[in-house]
């Protein structure tokens, strides 16, 4: 195994008095598609956030292709909940991805036309092109996923974070996700999904970590998405509907 | 130029700033946080007044930022602490601004520094107090202030524009691609603070407040795109203050009150005839209004 | 300060704001739970308007009609924010920003007007602005306490139907609670409480005895009942102290004293709080990371 593009140890997070995440250790090879997946209120948000420094961490370490994460920032994209902001802000969908670009356009300087043509090019690739200048609250759930999509590739990152990218969308929009996950797994970058339909694991993803407060198990799909791994994660409730065995 | 010249620029100044200011305050949901610095800033002119025993010039308006940052901050920390945002903004700006009433009320005294003047605006004295400039001759201070602030705000909001715009719509995405969106934040407080301070003096605490939120409130019912809604925000600020100034003239009441009430004419009439957002255009096509508001 | 107390009117007028401190702590709970801390500020500015058109129609300072006009007047307000919010994309938080400032800025418009018009026979109303409880005569300071009593009384008998209603809507409504009138009864009770208030605390000042005590009594319970009880006691202390405070020097303001011993009493509970107080949670956090750190390496050795 190559080495990892993310290293986690003895990480511990809390809001207020709760502990979220307890002595979370895990490390991600690269170039891999991971589902992060858990019952409700297992911290996988929050460890999300913790990673991407949204949120404090009591203790641990955490790293990037071995650098902590204020020198790999650039390296690391993030899509976050696509109710994480009000779709009623006043701006269409081309500039909504071009806003992956403000990081390099850098400080005083405006988005350029080049800048336009390339979050223009992110959303082709996503089939979105004719909703380019549609108010981004005309856009339906999946398609405005599709745009936090497109946002993302434009960032042309090494590692992408993406919370729940599927909830909530239509079948189209789930393909064309998954179809631009393989294409960027394919081109080496690493996917780390925060992902609730069990159902659908094996199909999309090559490695699982299972997360209730810490780390159940985790590893190549193939190995670990077991029945016992998932009845240890949820407890012994869950309504299991596949035929894993 | 004439008195009612003088005036009707003051205020189309207050106009002009606080529309600007304004849109960012609705898009970034902290519109009541104008309320609350609005009122603590008068803390910071009490203290300023403590230090320097004068009622304008820079220590005026280091004291107004310096409270309005204070504010933000507090408000930040009680937040941080678990309690509700909004009731750290209830406890923080309420407690400061009684701190600052009980100042003037105690020790000051009335003499020069007065709460109705502070909260009322005294617009009708503005022409009075003069200052020479070269070329353009003698122009009221308050004006001259309000410009320079409107100056100000207009560099800070052209400067950062994409900036601003990615911290109120995503601040997480901002914070990943290394753009500090709390920085940001209290620049941007910062930035309410001295529209607010030079505003103060001109038309009161509370119609900085109408000023700020209402006529952004308006434009954000016309238009889908920012510049347009900065531009429309402004314009709006700009024709309440007009609109105010006369009617206040006609029934002979309070000016700055007017003015206020005035914005809120406007908003009224884009609430109900914007043919974007507004009431009527709902009911002309119910179903499409549903779809987005879902 | 006894001598103080002797003089029966500032007594009276003690009793009457340790009353509007129990009632608006107790209402400051509901509206904590309703998430609508913000609302009481924007409402109380919103009466103020009607305190000025009242004063205009019948050309006198009887506290019972003033009270009226600007619960009027702070309803409509509630009633355009809510129609403001629900039927366009402006957010509740500008909606309450912009009825405060344009309904005080009308209240100041009239205020201006009513002055002109009746010479200086309107400055009690001034007193609306920052509050003036030595302002009061026996027969305000009776109908505030009649008010401060049917609140008080609306708050304790349906308490267990408040507290289903504060913590969960949809089961409320499955179990039979009618929440259309709970609404608009809440609506009154806080209403009211804020007009009640304005005459001793002031219109610009009124949220901040409604805010302050029901937070503080969070520092201190985690049973709603007890925090009702401590919420009205905070505010029955701010509002007596605060008056006794303001009554040492003339023309001092009332409300600010109020607001500034209730933030008094904040401070103490924030820090010295025995549920969330950042002490506690101080020795809590301490506690927890000495634990991790003693139980780091078995932890470790058992995850492989």
């Amino acid at each position: 195994m190559s080495q990892p593009v993310i290293s986690v140890k003895h990480l511990v997070a809390a809001y207020q008095k709760n502990t979220v995440l307890e002595n979370v250790s895990f490390s991600i090879p690269a170039g891999s598609l991971t589902a992060i997946v858990g019952p409700n209120g297992a911290g996988k948000s929050t460890l999300m956030k913790v990673l991407l420094n949204l949120h404090p961490a009591i203790t641990g370490d955490i790293t990037f292709f071995g650098r902590p994460f204020k020198e790999v920032k650039k390296r690391i994209g993030y899509v976050p909940q696509r109710g994480s902001v009000d779709w009623d802000f006043p701006t269409d969908a081309l500039d909504v991805v071009t806003m992956g670009l403000y990081g390099d356009i850098g400080w005083f300087k405006h988005p350029k036309k080049q800048h336009k043509a390339r979050a223009f090019e992110a959303l082709e690739k996503m089939g979105m092109q004719a909703y380019a200048h549609r108010q981004i609250s005309q856009l339906s759930g999946g398609q405005q996923q599709r745009v936090f999509l497109a946002r993302a590739l434009v960032q042309n990152a090494d590692i992408y974070f993406m919370d729940e990218p599927l909830a909530g969308v239509d079948a189209a929009t789930e393909r064309a996700i998954m179809a631009t996950l393989k294409k960027l797994n394919a081109l080496g970058k690493t996917v780390i999904v925060v992902h609730h339909d069990l159902q659908t694991v094996e199909d999309y993803f090559d490695h699982v970590l299972f997360l209730n407060q810490t780390i159940i198990s985790h590893g190549k799909t193939q190995d670990v998405f077991s029945k016992d791994n998932i009845r240890r994660t949820y407890g012994g409730n869950i309504r299991w509907l596949g035929g894993v065995d | 130029m004439t008195y009612t010249a003088w005036i009707i620029i003051t205020a189309s100044l207050v106009g002009l700033s606080c529309g600007l200011i304004g849109v960012f305050l609705i898009l970034r949901k902290t519109a009541m946080m104008a309320d609350a610095i609005s009122h603590t800033v008068l803390l910071g002119i009490v203290l300023a007044f403590l230090v320097t025993n004068e009622v304008s010039g820079p220590m005026m308006l280091i004291g107004g930022i310096g409270s309005g940052l204070l504010t933000a901050f507090l408000v930040q920390s009680l937040h941080s602490l678990g309690v509700q945002h909004d009731a750290s903004m209830g406890i923080i700006f309420t407690t400061l601004f009684a701190i600052g009433v009980i100042l003037i009320s105690t020790s000051v005294g009335n003499a020069h520094l007065d709460i109705q003047h502070a909260l009322m605006g005294e617009i009708t004295f503005i022409p009075f107090d003069t200052t020479h400039l070269p070329l353009i001759g003698s122009v009221p201070k308050a004006t001259l202030l309000l410009f320079s602030v409107f100056l100000i705000v207009l560099v800070f909001i052209i400067a950062f524009y994409k900036e601003w715009k990615i911290t109120s719509f995503d601040p997480a995405l901002a914070v990943s691609i290394g753009i500090p969106a709390l920085a940001m934040h209290y620049l941007f407080m910062a930035l309410v603070s001295v529209t607010t301070v030079a505003s103060f003096d001109a038309v009161g605490a509370i119609m900085v407040v109408a000023m700020l939120i209402t006529p952004a409130s308006a434009a954000y019912l016309w238009t889908d795109r920012l510049a347009i809604m900065l531009i429309l925000s402004s314009l709006f600020g700009v024709l309440a203050a007009i609109s105010g100034y006369y009617i206040a003239v006609f029934l002979d009441a309070s000016i700055s009150g007017s003015m206020a009430f005035s914005t809120g004419i406007f908003f009224m009439v884009s609430f109900i005839g914007s043919p974007k957002h507004g009431l009527l255009s709902k009911c002309r096509r119910p179903s499409r209004a549903n779809q987005t508001s879902i | 300060m006894w001598s103080l107390l002797l003089n029966t009117n500032t007594g009276w007028v003690l009793l009457s704001t340790t009353m509007l401190g129990i009632a608006a702590g107790a209402i400051g709970c509901l509206a904590y739970w309703k998430k609508q801390n913000l609302m009481s500020d924007a409402l109380s500015h919103a009466a103020l308007p009607g305190v000025v058109i009242t004063f205009l129609i019948f050309q006198e300072k009887n506290l019972l009609l003033l009270v009226i006009g600007a619960g009027i007047s702070a309803l409509i307000g509630a009633l355009l924010i809510q129609w403001i919010t629900t039927s366009s994309r402006i957010s509740e938080d500008a909606a309450m920003g912009m009825i405060l400032s344009v309904f005080y800025g009308l209240g100041i418009m009239l205020l201006s007007i009513a002055s002109r018009s009746s010479g200086g026979n309107q400055s009690g109303l001034d007193n609306f602005i920052f509050g003036q409880a030595a302002a009061m005569v026996r027969s305000d300071i009776r109908t505030m306490m009649m008010l401060a009593v049917i609140v008080i009384l609306t708050v304790v008998i349906g308490f267990k139907e408040w507290k289903i209603y504060l913590f969960d809507q949809s089961f409320a409504n499955s179990i039979g609670l009618p929440l259309k009138a709970m609404n608009t009864l809440y609506t009154f009770v806080l209403v009211v409480t804020i007009v009640i208030g304005i005459q001793a605390v002031g219109v610009i000042l009124m949220a901040a005895i409604l805010i302050i005590p029901a937070v503080s009594a969070r520092y201190w319970t985690h049973s709603f009942k007890c925090m009702l009880i401590i919420s009205s006691i905070f505010g029955a202390f701010s509002g007596a102290i605060g008056t006794l405070i303001s009554a040492q020097g003339r023309g001092w303001p009332t409300g600010p004293f109020i607001v500034v011993v209730a933030a008094s009493f904040f401070i103490f509970s924030l820090v010295f709080g025995k549920e969330k107080g950042l002490l506690i949670h101080y020795l809590h956090r301490q506690n927890q990371s000495k634990q991790y750190r003693v139980n780091q390496l078995p932890i470790k050795g058992a995850i492989k």
